[in-house]
């Protein structure tokens, strides 16, 4: 008997108008899509996007040279340069960090102990040859303070839940 | 405008009759061409909207120049010719594709009288061009000098004769049904005093559903889409095809897919008839509810498209030859016995 009815369910089709219905239905659903220059999805304080690094107020630069960031990247994206300066603090002569090798994983921004290195949510940025991509100090400080408005204010955002 | 034909006539004399067929075909294939261009956008809106995206709008108001742009991009490519190939019929391939989709237009009535040529064998005339297709497909593959196009236009090929068969069987049927040959006689045949129920969709339904699938397997649309398969395997017969030679291809594919959906309108949908005879249908002309109707088959063929999987290439065979001819046989002795009967309404 279910072998009959099968039978002429296949004839009358009635899977395929029930495919049919379902996308007829989806024809009038509400769109989902964002339409990116114009429209942009919402980020979290977290979002991990383009290096910065970060100087404190009376503008001395907070990277003390520890180097923790390059040991802890999986990448091995960051080179650094350390000195003894002429106050007796240690401090960086070079840090440079490789956006191409570059994984975006944030624990050089968990390793720092001074806040100095942070993702920042900038996604936007390119490179027209692969140096371009090749992020020095001063590349890396100079995003840090266009920016360190919003660093500040993620950086308070997420200090609660450390 | 009589007079101005007249005055124009008496002008040219014997060149007369070339120049005026040349202006009726030019009116006819320029908004077929046109036509071809706004279906490709209109595919890309339908099944983005099914898929809950919203598809090209960019290039002008609403996408309305994607078209254009697209057109404009395969005209300045390459048309890279494979140094093993047969050049010639490399080239000649998708014209020979192109032109029996277009060639088929003349018998088409768009109204009452208004046909390019009024051939008594339109029906025969349109199975003939419409077979003249698939001479385009093998030569591309073969010419392409590619196994991959060799074995991809076998496959479509042997798609596309396998579907003919029901494909005719089911046009027998309405052969039967409306006594004629002559495609503005099949649609007078469905006039009535009861509007769309004297249409031959209703005595012919299984055949309607037949004719359509198989025009849908005719043409090699999803989803019986196995000649292109975008998702598997890139392209069959036409792989080493670029440029506006790739483009000819498509533009034969829509123009099929636009003489597939109206000659379902015009045998089973009662062509340029109104719906109802009655005063808010019957005043508007019989063109537009002939365009209405192709529109909405075609908008099936995109329905299609956005909702079935792929048929297996075993399956599609079955469907073809153990399937629809065998329902398409005994629905035409049904019918042949039907007409006998008292109870033959049409």
């Amino acid at each position: 008997m279910e072998k009959i009815s099968n039978f002429f369910k296949t004839f009358l089709l009635l899977e395929l108008v029930k495919g049919m219905a379902l996308t007829g239905r989806h024809f009038f659903a509400r769109k989902i899509t964002v339409q990116f220059p114009e429209e942009k999805t919402p980020q979290g304080f977290r979002f991990r996007g383009l290096h910065a690094l970060r100087r404190y107020a009376n503008d001395e630069e907070r990277c003390i040279g520890c180097k923790l960031c390059e040991a802890v990247c999986p990448a091995m994206a960051i080179h650094i340069e350390t000195e003894e300066r002429a106050d007796g603090t240690r401090r960086t002569t070079r840090y440079d960090i490789d956006l191409v090798k570059c994984i975006f994983c944030g624990l050089c921004e968990e390793a720092c102990p001074v806040d100095a290195i942070v993702e920042t949510r900038i996604l936007e940025y390119h490179g027209e040859k692969r140096s371009d991509l090749y992020y020095t100090k001063p590349m890396l400080l100079a995003v840090g303070e266009k920016h360190e408005e919003q660093i500040a204010k993620d950086k308070a955002s997420d200090a609660k839940f450390r | 405008m009589t007079e101005l034909l007249q005055y124009l006539q008496n002008l040219l004399g014997v060149a007369w009759l070339p120049i005026w067929t040349l202006v009726k075909i030019l009116v006819i294939v320029v908004p077929i061409m046109l036509t071809v261009a706004y279906l490709t956008l209109a595919e890309r809106k339908v099944i983005g909207y099914m898929q809950v995206r919203i598809g090209p709008n960019r290039v002008g108001y609403f996408g309305l120049l994607q078209p254009l742009a697209d057109g404009l991009k395969l005209l300045l490519k390459e048309i890279i010719i494979p140094s093993g190939s047969n050049k010639f019929l490399f080239i000649i391939a998708p014209v020979l594709a192109l032109t029996p989709a277009l060639a088929a237009w003349a018998v088409i009535p768009f109204a009452d009288g208004m046909v390019l040529a009024d051939v008594n064998a339109g029906l025969l005339y349109i199975l003939a061009m419409t077979s003249l297709g698939v001479y385009g497909i093998i030569i591309a593959g073969w010419a392409s000098n590619s196994k991959y196009a060799f074995i991809g236009s076998l496959r479509s090929a042997a798609q596309i004769v396998s579907y003919e068969i029901p494909m005719g069987f089911a046009l027998v049927c309405v052969l039967m049904v409306s006594q004629s040959m002559n495609l503005g006689d099949i649609v007078l045949g469905q006039k009535s005093s009861v509007g769309l129920f004297g249409w031959y969709f209703i005595p012919l339904f299984p055949m309607f559903v037949v004719y359509f699938i198989s025009g849908v397997a005719e043409t090699n649309r999803a989803p019986f889409d196995m000649a292109e398969g975008e998702s598997e395997i890139v392209a069959g017969f036409h792989v080493e095809y670029s440029g506006m030679a790739f483009a000819l291809f498509f533009l034969a594919e829509y123009a099929n897919m636009i003489m597939i959906a109206i000659l379902t309108a015009i045998m089973f949908l009662g062509g340029w008839l109104p719906p109802f005879d009655i005063a808010p249908f019957n005043l508007l002309p019989g063109i537009f509810w002939l365009l209405a109707k192709t529109s909405f088959v075609l908008f099936l063929f995109l329905w299609f498209r956005a909702t079935f999987p792929r048929y297996r290439y075993d399956q599609l065979m079955r469907l073809g030859w153990k399937v629809f001819i065998p329902l398409t046989l005994v629905w035409v002795v049904v019918i042949g016995a039907w007409m006998q009967t008292p109870y033959w309404l049409w």
